[in-house]
């Protein structure tokens, strides 16, 4: 506070005259006057109204089929073998047919789905090493403690990758015939790569750098517990596509926030001429090479086609929502402007 | 050397001159030291004071829960960091608080002194000054210790001192050494080897007492307070003085004094710490409720996800991790209990004090005095005042006396007519008289009538009878610095005046011995015989001079209250009486002070009688006072009417437009002082305070308590009149009920009573058995005038007001004598003014006018307030939205204390995005700006009632934060269940989730605080918009590739805002969020104004249509109304001063004549020695007797007692 100035005038300790010490900046003050609330009430729920009409019919036009194959028909047997310890590292194919009413146009995605599982726990959450998954070697060696109990195998070799998450990857694996009302089945054509974020795959994904084989990089490392085969050999078919760069591992390692969740699985290649328009009407069939366990803990699986709209996939919530709240202000701005010409207008109120 | 630890010190032995002597005891020496810290203990203790607080103890804890791993839910930064911030700028603030008092002591400590060292004067430090030394002091100087006064350059080793940083009276006080000390003279080496020992009570703060006996030569010579020099006077008058420290340092009575004044907190300081705890309590339950939930949800479904997730051997039991998720989840929720909540108060109330500092309105350029906000941490409450308890003398009064008017031989001066003949009301323009003619005149003097220098002129005898009076009459001694520079010292303000008016207008009083006074009559020097001075006391209300005029003439000059010198008029003045009575009841009504004077002629022979038996009365031991009283009786008979004189007791400036503002804000004002009955009133009427239309006006003055009971309950009835059954039933209700009632009826009475209450009056009322009808009784009242009270009893009253009113008080006062209802009161605030500095120094606030008080509270104050309060609404509103998010994710997390933002954002969230905006509101905030504030005082309301912020409040904007909490995470939990990309891959994954309700909450949070702002300015601008920027900016900046590439850990949201935020359908949500939390709020204050406009909204409406319509200055000054009550009351000194003049004790140049001049004056016929102990014994008795009757013991008495004087006439 005390500034000591040099002259010592008479008015020395008189303060300065400026807007900001006299609290004098100029200054904006707007208030709720009817003429500014009642135009925004009206027009936000014009825009709701609006956004919401053009949300639904968008939502409308896209199409979504689920199928849940967690014990239907031949999976059933497979769902058995899971659930027995004895036989849980048995291979176990089925096949389940289904229908598509409508044809697919433009893009269909293919999606896995669980039910009930929790990816969003704490210290499942928690549980992996980002050091490791962007190649460092020295967390390949030696993964964080948030790893443990998947840290380190019984041996005490380090696991790669570590960690609950990727320990518990969704292992089953999808093929798609199609079945024309006249002619052979045709095997749906999937693009099983280019399914993931492009900043997951190039900057948060790393292989550790190698001049060999990823064999190699990996050498010294154990596999996940639950895991039948080694991080490098993920993907047979397209070698540059293991280890952890591995596309389906990256869609996994990004955990989902709620306990029911889709990740893509694939995408509909549509060179293929059958495919050209979309996903046809027709029968389908389905087999799944059916590994991951979700009696457990109560849990579904499923696999979900989709195409998507501007903005996603089928999702009803946003029109919806946009239209009751557009419903709504329109409902409270009615309301207002009864109460402002009723009693607001005349001033009434406003008389000292 | 004896270093044994004393207890505590019985009775104190000091050596003069013995140094070695005086050290085996161990006394404190000179050096004072308020500085709370050095430079190596400052982190310690610190940081130590700063755990003591709650808040900061608490986030410590959390702070070592975090780094458990087990419970850990977030990572330390999160808290460390604001931590860390918070303990920064209190530790800045502490130790520029701390830099500023040791460069305070240092300068205290370095001032220099001269003591006697070795045979030597030597120039010393204060700080080196040791117990025992003998030390010199010189005129003007202060005092460096508390000092037994040896010897001065006065006769009979008198000196004379100014207390007023010690009790705040500029009077001077006369102090006296012993006779055996004093011949000790200004001989050094007598004084080196002085070698007395002084016994005395060990150090006390008590201020009026000393009690000692000194040893030396064999002989015991007793002390008393009489003859300490205590530090911090000042000598004046008094060329030098030699004098021995007796307390030096943190010893003395003045540092003993400054106690550590009474931390004082605001009541919203002590709702919010009420608030925190109960928000820890919520907290708490929220911990159990999910704790509990975890239990359940492990045993239901966590225990099948367990052999997943191979987490048996981690988690034995559902109810051990039930235990360690309460603690998990109190660590996630604890930004409900702001951290930065204490922290950001501050700096809100550092900004307001600032303001207040920098009001160039509230800033006196006469005395070159800006406001002051002393404390920085009561100003809201200056915005809920209800009550405030001024000082009359120096707060409401200028305590200047100011010749106004006067009436000689039935003719009146001072008033000033136009060209029609009709009275102009004098203000600062109206033209003065001119005095050139005068070589000696005081150029201060304004009068503004002319026809009275006139008359001077053509020397109508009467009038110059009339001037040569009031120059010879007073008691008043006269300072020549240089030629014609005249200055006179007197014992009362109203004296000076007189004297001062008889000198401009050509009857200069300019010199006096014990036997003569020299006049300058029109530039004639004329020097009068003193014969005696017919002194004043509270009986005689009067006084008078006897003198002989050059010619041999004798003159008897006496003034006096109106009746007594009425009574005592030659029976052919009648007429002349008649019409100066009609004049003193015009004075009276415009609220001056008066006095008649009258004179005569002595016959010589009658004289020399008269004067023989007064010889003989002064000698006589017995009755002395009688008998002098009855001779004065006899010769003031048969007196000539001269004329009255009116003086104004000046007002401060802008009194009783302050006064009539504030109380159309509510806010009662009751006046404290230990002024007369009479004056106090006089005081009352021209501040407008009491008026002639009102109802009622209550004088309680009696001396039992049975009667001031009857009188009380008398008063009340009469108030309460009809309405009273009602309140009388309620009385049997609770106490709470009452005052609910109370104020009920306080509204319904339309009567204007007011109630004036004497102290010996208000020591039976301040009772237990009586304070709740005094109070309802002041209560009821307009206006309550306290007089005659002590500095105790000031603060009783205040006391008693905030013990059952639940209403804020302000104390204001300027003297020594208001310190304790300064500190007594929730706001102290110091007049900067003539008295001295304790007040402003014990004070909250201080600045140099009584009026600045409008402006304090009416605007400053209730800006602070306003400010506050939406302040505090929107911080806890901001933090409940935030935070509780969590909770909701709970329920779908399996309770396992998953936060839903990423960690960087809950560390910044409070400090980085959201703080600024908020602090710009709480600085800059004018809901109505100051003009409309000062035009519109029930604006001040709102305060008094606490309606801005309470418990209820509080519950409707946390409730506000919980419902924006929920909306904040099921919109996006609804529209991100089955979300995808517009790119088929997925966007329902948690990082993607947090930072869609992040960004949500932070736009919804800046269009909440953009709505709650009533005043953008750049800055408000800036930080709002500047706040989303950063967010912004940050966000990318956390989520780059860059800064994952190096601590790839820490910040594992790499790419996320970018692949969340390109996404439509994730602006849908957040434009659908900011709507849905949003326009609720709107419809509801739209509503309220529309429907229930409070009368902010009112005044804001109106504000804004003049905006539109260009400004139209409206003139509200209030008529001032003026009183046509007739009331007079006269003045004078104190008692005593008469014997003092005529014994020619405080005349410097003249005391050898004393002895010479045949003795003709009573005063001095009596033992010359003791006068100045009969003074004191007298004034002594006086005080004793007063202390005891009201019952109260009190250390310090300030101007007032100049006031115990001549009885006041009050006649209606």
């Amino acid at each position: 506070m005390g500034k000591v100035r040099a002259d010592a005038g008479p008015f020395a300790r008189r303060p300065d005259n400026s807007a900001f010490k006299q609290q004098r900046l100029p200054a904006w003050s707007p208030s709720l006057t009817p003429y500014t609330v009642l135009p925004v009430f009206y027009f936000l729920a014009l825009v709701c109204v609006l956004l919401g009409v053009w949300l639904l019919i968008t939502v409308q036009n896209t199409h979504q089929l689920k199928i849940d194959y967690t014990d239907a028909g031949a999976c059933a047997t497979c769902a058995e073998m899971r659930n027995d310890p004895t036989k849980a590292k048995m291979n176990c194919d089925c096949v389940i047919n289904f229908n598509v009413p409508k044809t697919f146009q433009g893009d269909v995605f293919i999606y896995y789905g669980l039910i009930n599982f929790h990816q969003n726990l704490r210290r499942y959450i928690k549980s992996r090493d980002d050091d490791q998954l962007v190649g460092r070697k020295n967390s390949l060696k030696s993964p964080s403690s948030y790893c443990e109990p998947f840290a380190y195998d019984e041996n005490a070799v380090p696991i790669a990758p570590c960690g609950a998450v990727a320990n518990s990857m969704f292992n089953d694996s999808f093929t798609l015939t199609y079945h024309p009302p006249a002619g052979a089945a045709v095997n749906v054509p999937l693009y099983r790569k280019g399914i993931t974020w492009y900043t997951d795959k190039n900057v948060k994904f790393r292989n550790p750098s190698t001049n060999t084989t990823l064999q190699q990089a990996f050498q010294g490392t154990a596999q996940p517990p639950f895991w039948q085969k080694p991080v490098y050999e993920l993907d047979l078919d397209h070698p540059n596509n293991n280890g952890f760069i591995n596309d389906d591992l990256i869609v996994w390692m990004r955990e989902a926030a709620f306990p029911n969740f889709k990740k893509l699985y694939g995408i509909l290649n549509r060179a293929h001429t059958t495919f050209s328009y979309g996903l046809p009407e027709g029968n389908y069939s389905i087999a799944i090479n059916y590994n991951f366990p979700v009696q457990y803990f109560q849990g579904r699986k499923e696999v979900v086609l989709s195409t998507v709209s501007w903005f996603g996939g089928q999702n009803h919530f946003l029109p919806i929502a946009y239209l009751v709240s557009g419903g709504l202000i329109f409902i409270v701005a009615i309301v207002l402007t009864a109460v402002y010409v009723k009693v607001g207008r005349s001033g009434k109120n406003m008389e000292e | 050397m004896d270093m044994r630890v004393k207890p505590a010190e019985e009775e104190r032995h000091v050596k003069a001159n013995d140094r070695d002597y005086n050290e085996r005891f161990t006394y404190a020496d000179n050096h004072i030291k308020t500085a709370k810290y050095t430079f190596y203990t400052f982190l310690p203790i610190n940081l130590f004071e700063q755990f003591q607080r709650f808040a900061n103890a608490y986030f410590l804890v959390l702070l070592i829960l975090q780094l458990i791993p087990e419970i850990s839910s977030l990572s330390w930064f999160t808290t460390i960091v604001p931590l860390v911030l918070v303990l920064t700028i209190t530790a800045v603030k502490d130790a520029t608080d701390d830099y500023f008092r040791h460069k305070s002591d240092q300068q205290v400590n370095t001032r220099q002194s001269q003591v006697l060292i070795k045979g030597k004067i030597q120039k010393e430090k204060w700080m080196n000054v040791r117990v025992g030394d003998i030390i010199k002091l010189e005129n003007n100087q202060f005092v460096a210790a508390d000092v037994l006064l040896l010897s001065s350059s006065e006769p009979y080793g008198l000196c004379y001192i100014e207390t007023a940083e010690l009790d705040g009276e500029t009077n001077l006080k006369v102090r006296q050494a012993l006779t055996v000390t004093s011949d000790l003279g200004a001989d050094v080496a007598k004084l080196a080897d002085f070698n007395g020992e002084v016994v005395c009570e060990p150090p006390n703060n008590k201020l009026d007492k000393f009690i000692g006996t000194l040893y030396w030569k064999d002989n015991k010579y007793s002390l008393d307070n009489e003859k300490m020099l205590l530090r911090g006077c000042m000598l004046r008058n008094t060329e030098w003085c030699f004098g021995m420290v007796i307390f030096a340092g943190l010893q003395t009575k003045l540092m003993q004094n400054c106690g550590r004044t009474k931390f004082k907190r605001t009541s919203i300081d002590r709702l919010m710490n009420t608030l925190v705890l109960w928000i820890f309590g919520f907290l708490i339950c929220m911990g159990i409720i999910l704790a509990i939930g975890n239990t359940i949800w492990e045993q239901r479904v966590g225990r099948n996800f367990w052999a997943y997730l191979l987490w048996d051997e981690l988690l034995s039991s559902a109810v051990f991790s039930g235990f360690l998720t309460f603690w998990s989840y109190i660590i996630i929720l604890n930004t409900v209990v702001p951290i930065s909540l204490y922290v950001s108060v501050e700096v809100l109330r550092l900004g307001h004090s600032y303001f207040i500092n920098w009001d160039r309105k509230m800033y006196y350029s006469r005395k070159d005095t800006p406001a002051e906000a002393r404390t920085t941490t009561l100003n809201e409450e200056l915005g809920q005042v209800e009550f405030i308890f001024s000082d009359k003398t120096g707060t409401l009064t200028q305590n200047i006396m100011v010749f106004s008017k006067c009436s000689i031989n039935g003719n009146t001066y001072g008033d000033v007519y136009d060209e029609f003949g009709h009275k102009v009301d004098i203000t600062e323009k109206t033209p003065c008289v001119d005095f050139s003619f005068n070589p000696l005149m005081d150029r201060k003097f304004r009068f503004h009538d002319s026809s009275l220098v006139e008359a001077i002129k053509l020397e109508e005898p009467l009038v110059q009878e009339f001037f040569r009076l009031l120059a010879l009459c007073h008691t008043v001694m006269p300072e020549e610095r240089s030629e014609g520079e005249l200055v006179y010292q007197a014992q009362s303000p109203d004296e000076g005046a007189l004297v001062t008016a008889a000198r401009n207008f050509g009857f200069v009083f300019r010199a006096r011995t014990p036997e003569t006074i020299t006049l300058y009559e029109m530039g004639q020097p004329v020097t009068y015989q003193l014969l005696a001075i017919l002194d004043f006391n509270n009986v005689r209300k009067r006084m008078s001079v006897i003198v002989r005029n050059p010619k041999g003439q004798l003159k008897l000059y006496s003034k006096g209250a109106d009746t007594i010198i009425f009574d005592r008029l030659e029976p052919a003045n009648e007429e002349l009486m008649y019409t100066t009575s009609e004049h003193l009841n015009e004075f009276a009504g415009e609220g001056l002070r008066t006095l008649a004077l009258a004179y005569k002629d002595l016959d010589e022979d009658m004289f020399d009688e008269w004067m023989k038996k007064l010889l003989f009365a002064s000698a006589a031991l017995e009755n002395r006072e009688e008998r002098l009283g009855a001779l004065y009786e006899e010769v003031e008979q048969g007196l000539m009417l001269l004329g009255a004189t009116a003086i104004e007791d000046k007002l401060q400036e802008g009194v009783p437009e302050t006064i009539s503002c504030l109380t159309l804000a509510n806010i009662k004002i009751w006046v404290l002082t230990g002024d007369k009955l009479e004056t106090a009133m006089n005081i009352g009427y021209s501040c407008n305070m009491l008026r002639d239309d009102m109802n009622e006006v209550f004088i309680i003055s009696s001396h039992t308590m049975l009667e001031v009971q009857q009188e009380l309950k008398n008063a009340k009835e009469r108030i309460m009149g009809p309405s009273r059954e009602r309140f009388s039933s309620s009385q049997d209700v609770g106490k709470t009920d009452m005052y609910a009632s109370d104020s009920v009826f306080e509204e319904t009475i339309i009567a204007e009573c007011a109630l004036i209450i004497n102290g010996h009056s208000l020591a039976h009322a301040l009772e237990a058995d009586l304070e709740q009808i005094l109070l309802d009784v002041a209560c009821l009242c307009k206006t309550v005038i306290c007089c005659r009270v002590t500095p105790l009893q000031k603060a009783q009253v205040v006391e008693l007001v905030k013990r059952h009113k639940r209403a804020v008080t302000l104390a204001i006062g300027d003297g020594a004598n208001d310190v304790s209802m300064i500190k007594t009161a929730h706001i102290g605030v110091g007049i900067s003014g003539q008295e001295g500095m304790q007040a402003v120094l014990a004070s909250d606030y201080s600045f140099a006018q009584f009026r600045y008080l409008q402006r304090l509270l009416l605007v400053h104050g209730r800006w602070s307030y306003h400010r506050m309060c939406n302040f505090l609404c929107y911080f806890f509103y901001k933090n409940f939205a935030f935070t509780l998010v969590h909770f909701w994710f709970g329920f779908l997390c399996g309770f396992s204390a998953q936060t839903v933002y990423d960690q960087w954002f809950i560390t910044l969230f409070n400090i980085v995005y959201t703080s600024l905006p908020v602090l710009a509101m709480g600085v800059f905030d004018q809901d109505v700006n100051e003009q409309y504030s000062l035009r519109y005082p029930n604006l001040y309301r709102p305060g008094q009632l606490n309606l801005l912020f309470n418990k209820r409040k509080f519950f409707t904007c946390t409730l506000q934060g919980v419902c924006t909490s929920f909306i904040l995470f099921f919109i996006p939990y609804g529209a991100f269940l089955c979300a995808v990309r517009d790119d088929g891959s997925h966007i329902s994954d948690q990082q993607s989730f947090a930072v869609t309700i992040a960004t949500s909450l932070v736009i919804v949070v800046s269009v909440q605080i953009g709505l709650d702002t009533n005043y953008w300015t750049a800055v408000n601008h800036f930080f709002i918009w500047g706040s989303l920027a950063v967010y912004f900016a940050i966000l990318f900046a956390m989520n780059s590739d860059g800064i994952f590439r190096i601590f790839p850990s820490q910040f594992p949201f790499v790419g996320t805002a970018r692949n969340a935020l390109n996404q439509k359908s994730v602006w849908l949500v957040i434009l659908l969020t900011t709507v849905v939390c949003i326009m609720p709020v709107v419809a509801m204050r739209f509503l309220k104004t529309d429907l229930h406009p409070t009368q902010t909204d009112k005044v804001r409406l109106l504000q804004q249509a003049t905006r539109r319509q260009g400004p139209q200055e409206q003139n509200l000054r209030r008529v001032r109304r003026t009183s046509s009550r007739r009331s007079a009351y006269a003045f004078a000194h104190q008692q005593g001063y008469g014997e003092l003049i005529t014994s020619g004790k405080n005349m410097k140049v003249h005391t050898s004549s004393t002895s010479a001049v045949p003795s003709s004056s009573p005063g001095r016929t009596h033992s010359s020695g003791n006068w100045i102990e009969n003074m004191l014994k007298k004034r002594g008795a006086v005080e004793a007797e007063e202390t005891m009757d009201s019952g109260v013991t009190e250390h310090i008495r300030a101007d007032e007692r100049s006031e115990d004087s001549l009885e006041t006439l009050y006649t209606h």
